[in-house]
């Protein structure tokens, strides 16, 4: 080890300016590990601390909004696959809803459960990424491993059913492309059983693990009032302090006859937000149970059907079409738009993964929507993250960034 | 004295990497400076995951430990161009992310490969519209393409062989020969 | 609860001339009022005790090219927490000059939103701190998502309109009623 001997320590003089403060420009690009997708903040530091930041998005503006002017009902749905893409069910389950709405179809009882089941198992898997993904942030790798191996479970359910594992494009108008199979059902028990440990150690890993703590509480908190003026929802409001949730709200898919609570925060810190959304897994996991329950104490007629009888807009089963007349008719006028739906105007919002998730549809009667605006949740609360980082330190604004769950499909579309 | 409660089982399916052909005598091997090179290149190839969308998620799940991407030799992940080796674009390219891309390539130095992942990368997927660019090969060459939308993981594991393949086959002198220049002054590197 | 009727008399006792119409959809009624008053509504929505609409849900616009004199038509969305209500504000422009006040005074997160509406459609919101485009490259000379503007990029090469079924050519399937 060298010491700087005192005649070498009055050679090495610094220049003047350098001993001023002054504030030094970073770019904290669309491209970098820390940032979960692609958006641009550009940030005035002074050292390590943040004086003031710019937030730019739109580097993957795909126009979903006018793509949809184009395609037909059904066309629409592997783009609202691409919005969220952690809990994708949540988006296509959604926008089927919103065009039961237009048409006032009423669903039976077990295609909601089962609508149930998918929406809730969709919420664990975003939830899964946005908190193991705070983790490797905060340097822990080990959670973010070892709750991936679960992912892989849900994504399973989904091949199951659907066909697809992450763009899944689930369900028809009117309900579901086929009935839950017995491997299906195998596999949601399978998962019943066995993800309750685990969530148990992920948590034993991260919730009164010191470091942790001291990394996330106190940091990047927003007041509720301030939230509310800039139009927060889902777990980022909830752990400020307000128990909006659109399920109890404005009940959709017969959600006000299950029985489950909202966890709420307080200070609508990066800690909070990531004891909200453990507590919603373990909500969901009630849910899923008790879905499963009502589906099997249904009996008689109500325990056969897995989608609604809207002949106008539900594609039949391909057997019936290579076979029987009616329903080949049926299938060439739901894909070539023979059949006009009712001319309105309707709004429907779902709670995603990260907020209301909204589908504003203006139908003039034609093939397709005359206009389709989706009221997608992070882009509104994404205004909020310059203001709240402001005065912080960068690795603080790494983990808020992180922790408010940031989806840069939903912000763009 | 230590017992042993579960029979101790030994995996004799290991597989090992072939030595190439070699010209060989006592204590000496002669061969193409080009093999051994391209041999210790492709099992260690580091890669910079350029994820923008859906398909970043499915890389995940690719470099987590049902698929693990590290016993192909990517153990590190490199964040920065200046270490990588192999550019992988994962989802969406829009024209307001382009340039961003090629100064990426850019800042990359020589040997580099770069993979193309999913449909929206190769060649723009389902999103035929004003704002994307319609595949990354407008701006920058490309080698390896992976369909899908969103590609298995499997997938991507394959289109990781085949750069595999094409690192440990390349010729020594390829980078500095007339027809590569000539690539990539078409596509105004240089 | 707060009924679609109520919200409107006392639309109607306040504002009088500047509320033009309703109408009822599904389960949210759209109210029309006049541009030069939009800040002054919401604001009348957000103060009142008893209608108390304090909660900005989404804010677009929509493109109709065949009224002429209102083409654009700027819509707000408004929710009562405590009474669980929704309430649709429609006010409508003349794309000749799409003027309107912004909201941004009243609700912070409408600046985006406001931002997004003018990168599509051309809206031009006065008073707006930033009104830069959000989404799209700032070089771009037009607003998409008006009517007139194709979806895709006409300078691409390498796909081939005629086999999309789209573009002037003779081999068409037929106008499918869009």
């Amino acid at each position: 080890m060298k010491e700087i001997k005192e005649k070498e320590r009055k050679n090495i003089e610094l220049p003047e300016e350098s001993l001023e403060k002054k504030s030094r420009t970073l770019n904290l690009g669309p491209t970098h590990p820390a940032t979960h997708g692609v958006f641009q903040n550009i940030l005035e530091m002074d050292g390590e601390k943040i004086l003031s930041a710019e937030a730019t998005v739109g580097y993957i503006h795909r126009a979903f909004e006018k793509i949809a002017e184009q395609r037909a009902f059904y066309q629409v749905t592997p783009l609202t696959d691409r919005l969220n893409y952690c809990s994708a069910p949540i988006n296509n389950l959604g926008w089927h809803m919103t065009v039961e709405k237009l048409l006032g179809v009423e669903m039976p009882k077990r295609v909601d459960y089962m609508r149930v089941i998918i929406m809730e198992l969709a919420r664990i898997s975003d939830h899964l990424i946005c908190n193991s993904v705070i983790g490797v942030d905060a340097g822990a790798f080990t959670g973010f491993l070892y709750v991936m191996k679960y992912r892989e479970l849900i994504y399973e359910i989904y091949e199951e059913i659907s066909g697809g594992r992450l763009t899944t494009n689930i369900g028809r108008i009117g309900g579901f492309e086929r009935d839950f199979n017995q491997i299906a059902w195998e596999k949601i028990d399978k998962f019943l059983n066995e993800y309750p440990k685990i969530l148990k150690e992920f948590e034993g890993l991260f919730d009164r693990n010191r470091i942790f703590m001291e990394r996330t509480q106190g940091v990047g908190g927003i007041s509720l009032e301030r939230a509310l003026h800039y139009g927060f929802t889902g777990p980022n409001l909830r752990a400020a302090g307000l128990d909006y949730d659109i399920r109890t709200a404005k009940p959709y898919s017969r959600y006000e006859e299950f029985d489950f609570k909202v966890p709420v925060g307080t200070t609508g810190d990066v800690y909070d937000r990531y004891m909200v959304r453990n507590q919603e897994m373990w909500q969901s996991l009630s849910l899923i149970r008790q879905a499963v329950q009502k589906i099997n104490d249904l009996k008689g007629e109500e325990a056969i059907p897995h989608h609604a009888d809207v002949p106008d807009y539900y594609l039949p089963l391909k057997e019936k079409v290579y076979t029987k007349m009616e329903e080949m008719i049926y299938h060439f006028k739901i894909i070539y738009g023979e059949i006009d739906p009712p001319v309105g105007e309707v709004y429907h919002a779902v709670e995603g993964g990260n907020g209301e998730l909204g589908f504003y549809l203006v139908s003039d009667g034609g093939r397709a929507a005359y206009r389709l605006h989706f009221r997608r949740p992070c882009f509104i609360y994404y205004q909020a993250y310059p203001e709240i980082i402001v005065g912080s330190l960068i690795s603080d604004a790494i983990l808020t960034m992180s922790s408010m769950n940031m989806i840069a499909g939903e912000m763009d579309a | 004295m230590i017992f042993n409660k579960r029979p101790v089982t030994h995996n004799t399916n290991v597989k090992l990497v072939e030595m190439p052909d070699m010209y060989q005598g006592e204590g000496f091997g002669a061969m193409q400076l080009s093999k051994v090179v391209g041999l210790a290149r492709k099992n260690s190839i580091w890669p910079l995951p350029f994820a923008t969308s859906c398909c970043g998620i499915e890389f995940m799940a690719t470099m987590a430990s049902h698929y693990d991407l590290a016993r192909f030799g990517s153990e590190r992940l490199a964040f920065t161009p200046r270490q990588c080796d192999l550019l992988m674009v994962m989802g969406t390219i829009a024209k307001k992310m382009g340039p961003v891309v090629k100064q990426v390539y850019l800042q990359m130095a020589e040997p580099r490969w770069v993979m193309a992942v999913g449909a929206c990368a190769s060649s723009g997927g389902i999103f035929d519209t004003y704002s994307v660019l319609q595949g990354i090969d407008q701006i920058v060459p490309v080698d390896v393409y992976v369909p899908g939308c969103a590609p298995r993981p499997e997938a991507i594991l394959d289109g990781i062989l085949k750069v595999q393949e094409l690192v440990g086959n390349e010729d020594i002198r390829r980078r500095n020969s007339p027809e590569y220049q000539e690539m990539l002054r078409s596509y105004g590197i240089l | 609860m707060l009924e679609d009727q109520f919200i409107l008399e006392k639309l109607n006792s306040k504002f009088g001339e500047s509320i033009i119409g309703y109408e009822q959809n599904y389960d949210i009624m759209a109210v029309y009022g006049d541009k030069e008053q939009n800040l002054k509504i919401l604001q009348y929505l957000y103060d009142d005790e008893e209608l108390g609409f304090k909660f900005l849900t989404d804010l677009t616009a929509i493109h109709y090219p065949d009224n002429k004199g209102e083409e654009l038509v700027v819509t707000y969305l408004v929710y009562n927490m405590r009474k669980r209500k929704h309430l649709r504000l429609k006010f409508k422009l003349n794309i000749e000059k799409p003027d309107i006040y912004t909201l941004t005074s009243l609700f912070v997160g409408a600046n985006w939103l406001e931002r997004e509406c003018y990168d599509f459609f051309g809206v031009n919101f006065v008073g707006h701190p930033n009104l830069i485009r959000v989404m799209n490259v700032e070089e771009m000379d037009y607003f998409p998502l008006r009517k007139e503007y194709p979806l895709e990029d006409q300078a691409r090469k390498d796909k081939d309109d005629d086999m999309f079924g789209r573009g002037d050519s003779h081999f068409n399937l037929g106008k499918l009623n869009i």
